[in-house]
């Protein structure tokens, strides 16, 4: 089978040439197999998000080369095969809940009916059935959120890619949209890439975490995450725990290294 | 309903208004000074009803050269906020610029553009206006157009929209705020820069003109009618661009909850 996502050698360099240069990111090689849910954790500044958004074509690689499902990252976005989410949920104002769901969709071309069926199917997978009138203002932090990854879904893209998308919400929120998100990979067809600076949220989301080291950006180590499927319990799980002392030395050795 | 709803908030600075007019008349009536430079409102009024003929064409005039000024100032402030957000490397000079047309007393063109333009022309009016009037719109709408969540244009951009569907879509809803702000701003400032630009030239029969007539003959009630009328002017171009600003952006209405 092939990767949904091959990052093979990737180099980023900011301002090349100019006094300001900043290399983000130093020869990153990554396969991401379809399903997986793959979390990318390190020192803030590492370079997680310009990985991302190379992955989405959203910026160049400096050198080195992208593919999701088999073609260019350009062609990929071009072709709309990710949804994106971030850490400000970035709804629009002037559009109502279920027409910011909607905005992909009309971007592509759906009909009226079909958008409106899909947004409706999206808002209860996401537990806001009752909010599709509402404005984004008068939602909490949580539901925004939720709306925006229903958007990031409502044209079933098979990649998802999110940058610390929960980094903004309380304790409580975000462990109940974790396992929300969770519920949501397990029951769609979907390839997550999902950065992160908490580890046992990278822990309790993901199959495999990536754990970078300081700039320039590099995979330091990775590790699988077997837990099977996840429920509340997986959290005092001592296996989970393990893994997140796992996690945290090879954190701890990143930065040691980097002095 | 609810714009009606809103009006309440001018309640109180009508009552103010009242209340200022009636210690001034009282104050008049009770010293009973020997002097008419500052008449009474009630001699206003009735000075106001007994010439309205002449008060009512004079507006007409002043009002046409506003509003024909303050169209073609919005309309080339709109475009030229469209042309220097569209080609970013004009972007930059947008603020360096706007803080040098600031300090330019544009007033003092009148005179410069009555030569332009002939002594009894209006245009040199309208011309007066229509540059007052343009440079807000122009930088708050660039503003408006600029300052958008760099996440929203990602997002955007992820959906391979073009730019001139992200304008479209974002810069542009983004940009209706700032733009509102410098049009309720201008609505008033144009009447004043009108009646002004009329001090040094243009057609005779109009507010400005008339006021100095009033005035240089001594006829301070008729003069201060006319200054009244005025205030009308600009109060009505206030309330109508409050007005549009409400209808273009119904999403800030239900956000104040009396939708
Ligand atoms: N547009 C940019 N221009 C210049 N430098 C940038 C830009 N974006 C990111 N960087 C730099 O690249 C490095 C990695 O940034 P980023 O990917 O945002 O890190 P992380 O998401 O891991 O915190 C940082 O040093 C940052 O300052
Ligand atoms: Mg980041």
């Amino acid at each position: 089978m092939s990767s949904r996502v091959e990052v093979a050698g990737v180099s980023k360099l900011f301002n090349a040439g100019r006094p300001n240069e900043v290399q983000a990111l130093s020869h990153i090689t990554l396969a991401i197999e379809a399903n997986e849910f793959v979390s990318l954790i390190g020192p803030s500044g590492c370079g997680k998000s310009t990985l991302l958004r190379c992955i989405a074509a959203l910026t160049d690689a400096t050198e080195g080369s992208i593919t999701v499902a088999g073609k260019s990252a350009e062609q990929a976005r071009v072709d709309q095969d990710y949804g994106m989410a971030f850490q400000k949920a970035g709804l629009f104002d002037w559009r109502t809940v279920a027409k910011n769901i909607e905005l992909p969709l009309e971007l592509m071309g759906w009909k009226k009916a079909d958008r409106a069926r899909r947004a409706t199917e999206m808002l209860r997978l996401v537990q806001l059935d009752e909010f599709g009138d509402h404005r984004p203002a008068e939602l909490s932090g949580g539901m925004q959120q939720r709306v925006a990854i229903a958007r990031a879904l409502s044209f079933e893209p098979s990649l998802l890619l999110m940058d610390e998308p929960f980094g903004a919400l309380d304790e409580m929120t975000r462990e109940h949209m974790q396992a929300e998100l969770l519920r949501i990979w397990r029951s769609t067809d979907t390839t997550v890439v999902f950065v992160t600076h908490s580890i046992p949220e990278a822990v309790f989301l993901s199959t495999r975490v990536i754990v970078m080291s300081p700039r320039p950006g590099r995979i330091a180590t990775e590790i699988r995450v077997d837990l099977g499927d996840r429920d509340d319990d997986t959290r005092q799980d001592p296996a989970f725990f393990k893994l997140v002392t796992e996690v945290r030395e090879a954190l701890r050795s990143v930065e040691d290294s980097a002095g | 309903m609810s714009f009606l709803h809103r009006t309440q908030n001018w309640s109180a600075p009508a009552i103010a208004g009242l209340l200022i007019a009636g210690v001034w008349e009282a104050a008049l009536r009770i010293t009973n000074p020997d002097f008419f430079i500052l008449p009474a409102p009630s001699a206003i009024v009735a000075s106001f009803f007994a010439t309205f003929a002449d008060v009512w064409e004079a507006t007409r005039n002043t009002g046409y050269i506003v509003i024909s000024g303050l169209i073609a100032g919005v309309i080339f402030g709109v475009i030229a906020a469209l042309l220097v957000t569209r080609f970013r490397a004009a972007n930059d000079t947008i603020t360096p610029l706007a803080a040098a047309i600031n300090a330019i007393p544009i007033i003092a063109l009148a005179p410069i553009f009555n030569a332009w333009y002939g002594i009894t022309s209006a245009r040199s009016n309208q011309a007066v206006v229509m540059v007052l009037v343009f440079f807000p719109i122009f930088v708050n709408t660039a503003r408006g157009l600029t300052e958008v969540e760099s996440d929203q244009i990602e997002l955007m951009r992820s959906y391979a929209a073009s730019e001139w569907t992200i304008t479209k879509e974002v810069r542009i809803p983004n940009a209706l705020p700032f733009f509102f702000t410098a049009l309720k701003l201008v609505s008033s400032v144009a009447v004043i820069a009108a009646i002004v630009a009329e001090y040094f030239g243009g057609r005779v029969d109009a507010l400005g003109p008339l006021i100095i007539q009033n005035a240089s003959s001594t006829r301070f009630d008729d003069a201060w009618a006319a200054v009244v009328a005025g205030s009308m002017l600009g109060l009505s171009l206030f309330g109508l661009a409050s007005a549009l600003e409400y209808l273009a952006m119904p999403w800030q209405r239900d956000l104040r909850g009396d939708s």
